[in-house]
């Protein structure tokens, strides 16, 4: 049945003129990456990618104060302004962020900040965040933006030998614990191979760091607004085809969402489905299809930090479930779900009912007009749930 | 007898749809016009050169017209790219290079077919100076099978004999240039690589770290830097603490050449081109440009400059109108012919902006081809259950 899906949608994508596909969804990315109304296409241009996901936002937060309506680039704008209030040390720098940025997020805080807190840099990733290590060292709140992930690269040797080191290597004299990176992550339905990829796995294999995913605009706040609060640096992965995709009522006052800590979203008794951001919405539907067609109750875990990750909210689930599936964008071999699974493997062997299954990108460079079938969507997943049940 | 003969010679190279009395008229005036014509550039700034580029160059109507044609060329493709986006057909990032095609046509006009060429992600206009079509390279946009890179790169990413593409990363490809070049050296054929670069990519620190390597091993590359006074949003005076970009090379020789010109452009590529020949080692031009369209296609381009200020580059140095102004009013091309050649390149886009809206998409194995090079095929790890698929190089 699966198959049979998958081949359905092969078709669609081959025959992208004639017209096809709806899906209220159809033009996320494309609307998401565009900054201007000039640009919007012809109402009746043929849309060509239906998003692989929807979106289920979360219940409204009660314990914050008032909420407003927010979509993902919103809410991150409203935690950096609530920073930018609170925290008269804080700046926030990167590639033409002082006009709000290709995204919006940085939209209206330099005219409010002044533009020695909101500025822009010169394309230059390695020096953006080296700056904001020594920034953050000399104690300013340092924010700095890195364009898209697939950008970070002429970063890393900056983020991995000097951002993760700098505590452990001055024997605490000195650190960068007050610099957030934020970036935009994750594919976008168009992308293709430079503004598409899920790096998370790269630096997961640093200590000294802490990576964050939400998944949504709620999450987002919360989580980038206790990264900046802690006091180590931190890798912040924003999923850019949720900007605009993504609605919620936010709180408009600051608060925290804890750092290594897993939520569950739904409780479930037979399989524990693991997911960070945008996944996590690809996973509510392979929960609810499984519920529905297999009568398998799943139980959904958002891992949202990556490091140092929540062994013990998974461990407890698995106990439980006896079944693990694990998924995320970026190439399986290698990526964040391995490591996951080594760990599961060694506190829950005796409760395994199935081996742990991953379900994620292909081992290629993230494809052009294949994006469809690189992605892991909720077919994919629902395949590897039946195997493993039927285990 | 030899204006009959003109006649029909002109009717076969025309090929177009043209009536009996227009063509009379521009062979009339075709055995009336200037073979060829000097003209005066704008001298070059100069950086550690005694002497620069010439500032006269003879233009031979021949080469006028191969210029203007493809100029012309790569600005309606451009456009043809920015309406397909528009419509959906086109996806991904996209970054056209309307407004500087003197820059590509000025510096294929002044090295050989086997020198070398690489840039950033700005690339149709290269792409097509290369040799490539036109046909090739909107189906390359759309994802088509027959694109010059088989549909599965994209706008940034089209690659050609002795054109090493189509970089995405900022700066990325400033070293490989310069590998490139190293390359050509070893070789000893007297070949160079031009190294290609935007303002905004100026400020990498792997550019400087090119630089030093270059300028240490004598290497025969000549780093242009195509200054189009905006790094994506942001202007030059605001990303640069010297906007000098032809002295940033400091130990490297520089010029600083009117980018809108093609002349200039070819004069001075061919100055640069005969230095590195000489074996003297690296040299850095800056090309002053401008592009019209934004920085991509998510980018309107005037939230940060005016639409006066593109307009003002737009009718005062507009390198097409520049280069067709300066043979029409010496009387090396009639306006009848220019405006075949429009029609013929309108005709030519057009059925290229067909082809790739008909050719299909790759087959989906080709989604796993060209990871590895192996001789066998390996399969590919993470792919679904019930499709293997394999890789093959």
């Amino acid at each position: 049945m699966a198959a049979t899906r998958l081949f359905l949608r092969a078709s669609p994508v081959k025959s992208s003129l004639t017209g096809l596909t709806g899906g209220v969804r159809g033009s996320l990315g494309l609307t998401l990456l565009k900054l201007s109304p000039d640009c919007t296409a012809q109402p009746t241009a043929p849309r060509r990618h239906a998003a692989h996901f929807t979106f289920h936002p979360d219940p409204v937060p009660t314990q914050y104060g008032p909420t407003q309506k927010m979509n993902l680039f919103q809410s991150v704008t409203s935690a950096l302004d609530n920073t930018l209030a609170g925290d008269p040390t804080a700046v926030i720098f990167g590639e033409d962020v002082a006009f709000g940025g290709v995204f919006r997020c940085t939209v209206g805080l330099r005219d409010k900040y002044g533009k020695d807190r909101v500025f822009n840099t010169p394309l230059c990733e390695q020096g953006i965040v080296g700056f904001g290590i020594g920034a953050a060292a000399a104690g300013a709140t340092a924010i700095a933006e890195i364009q898209f992930a697939d950008y970070i690269y002429p970063a890393f040797d900056q983020i991995v030998n000097e951002a993760a080191k700098y505590r452990y290597r001055s024997g605490n004299m000195f650190d960068c614990g007050r610099l957030t990176i934020r970036s935009p992550w994750g594919c976008v339905g168009h992308g293709s191979i430079y503004h598409s990829q899920s790096p998370e796995a790269f630096f997961a294999h640093c200590p000294g760091i802490k990576i964050v995913v939400p998944r949504g605009p709620v999450q987002a706040k919360g989580l980038l607004l206790s990264c900046i609060a802690d006091q180590n640096p931190c890798i912040f992965f924003e999923p850019k085809i949720l900007y605009r995709a993504a609605v919620e009522q936010v709180p408009t006052e600051a608060y925290h969402v804890p750092l290594s800590q897993a939520e569950v979203l739904q409780e479930g008794s037979d399989l524990t489905l693991v997911a960070w951001g945008t996944q996590v919405h690809v996973m509510r539907e392979v929960a609810a299809m499984a519920q529905e067609k297999l009568g398998v109750s799943c139980e959904l875990i958002d891992l949202q930090t990556i490091l140092p990750w929540d062994t013990e909210t998974v461990c407890k689930s698995v106990v439980k479930t006896g079944r693990l599936l694990i998924s995320h964008e970026a190439p399986v071999t290698g990526g964040f779900a391995a490591e996951i699974s080594s760990t599961v493997q060694e506190e829950c062997f005796l409760n395994l009912e199935a081996p742990i299954s991953r379900v994620c990108g292909y081992d290629t460079p993230f494809p052009h007009i294949f994006e469809p079938f690189y992605i892991p969507d909720k077919w994919k997943c629902f395949e590897a749930v039946k195997r493993m049940i039927n285990y | 007898m030899q204006n009959m003969l003109t006649v029909v010679a002109n009717t076969l190279k025309g090929g177009a749809k043209i009536n009996g009395s227009r063509v009379v008229v521009s062979a009339r005036s075709f055995a009336d016009l200037t073979p060829q014509a000097s003209f005066d550039i704008k001298r070059c700034d100069l950086h550690r050169l005694d002497e620069g580029p010439s500032v006269q160059t003879v233009l031979t109507r021949e080469d006028g017209l191969r210029y203007y044609r493809t100029m012309q060329t790569v600005r309606r493709m451009e456009l043809k790219a920015d309406q397909l986006y528009k419509q959906k057909i086109i996806r991904g990032f996209c970054h056209l290079y309307d407004g500087q095609e003197a820059c590509a046509v000025g510096i294929e006009a002044g090295i050989n077919p086997t020198d070398h060429l690489i840039t950033a992600y700005r690339v149709h206009g290269y792409t097509y100076t290369r040799g490539v079509s036109v046909k090739e390279i909107l189906a390359e946009l759309t994802g088509r099978k027959g694109g010059i890179a088989k549909g599965k790169g994209g706008s940034m990413h089209m690659y050609a004999k002795n054109f090493y593409g189509g970089n995405g990363i900022v700066g990325a490809q400033v070293p490989l240039g310069a590998g490139v070049a190293l390359a050509c050296q070893y070789q000893a054929k007297n070949e160079v690589c031009v190294t290609l670069y935007g303002d905004g990519a100026a400020n990498q620190g792997q550019i400087f770290e090119a630089f030093n390597m270059a300028a240490l091993w004598k290497l025969p590359c000549i780093f242009i830097c195509e200054n189009n006074k905006y790094g994506m949003g942001t202007s030059v005076e605001r990303a640069s603490a010297s906007t000098d970009y032809y002295k940033r090379g400091d130990y490297i020789p520089g010029l600083r050449v009117d980018g809108m010109d093609v002349l200039s452009v070819r004069e001075a590529t061919r100055f640069a081109a005969d230095y590195c020949r000489y074996g003297k080692g690296p040299i850095l031009m800056e090309l002053q440009t401008y592009r019209y369209h934004g920085h991509s296609m998510s980018d309107p381009g005037v939230s940060y400059r005016t639409r006066d200020e593109i307009q003002e580059v737009r009718g005062k140095s507009d390198p097409i109108t520049m280069l067709k102004d300066r043979m029409i009013s010496n009387n090396m091309a009639s306006l009848e012919e220019i405006k075949d050649i429009d029609a013929e390149i309108r005709k030519e886009i057009e059925e290229a902006a067909q082809f790739a809206t008909s050719d299909p998409e790759p087959p989906l194995e080709d989604l796993c081809n060209h990871i590895f090079f192996n001789d066998t095929p390996f399969e590919v790890r993470g792919t679904s259950p019930w499709v293997k698929l394999k890789s093959i190089s």
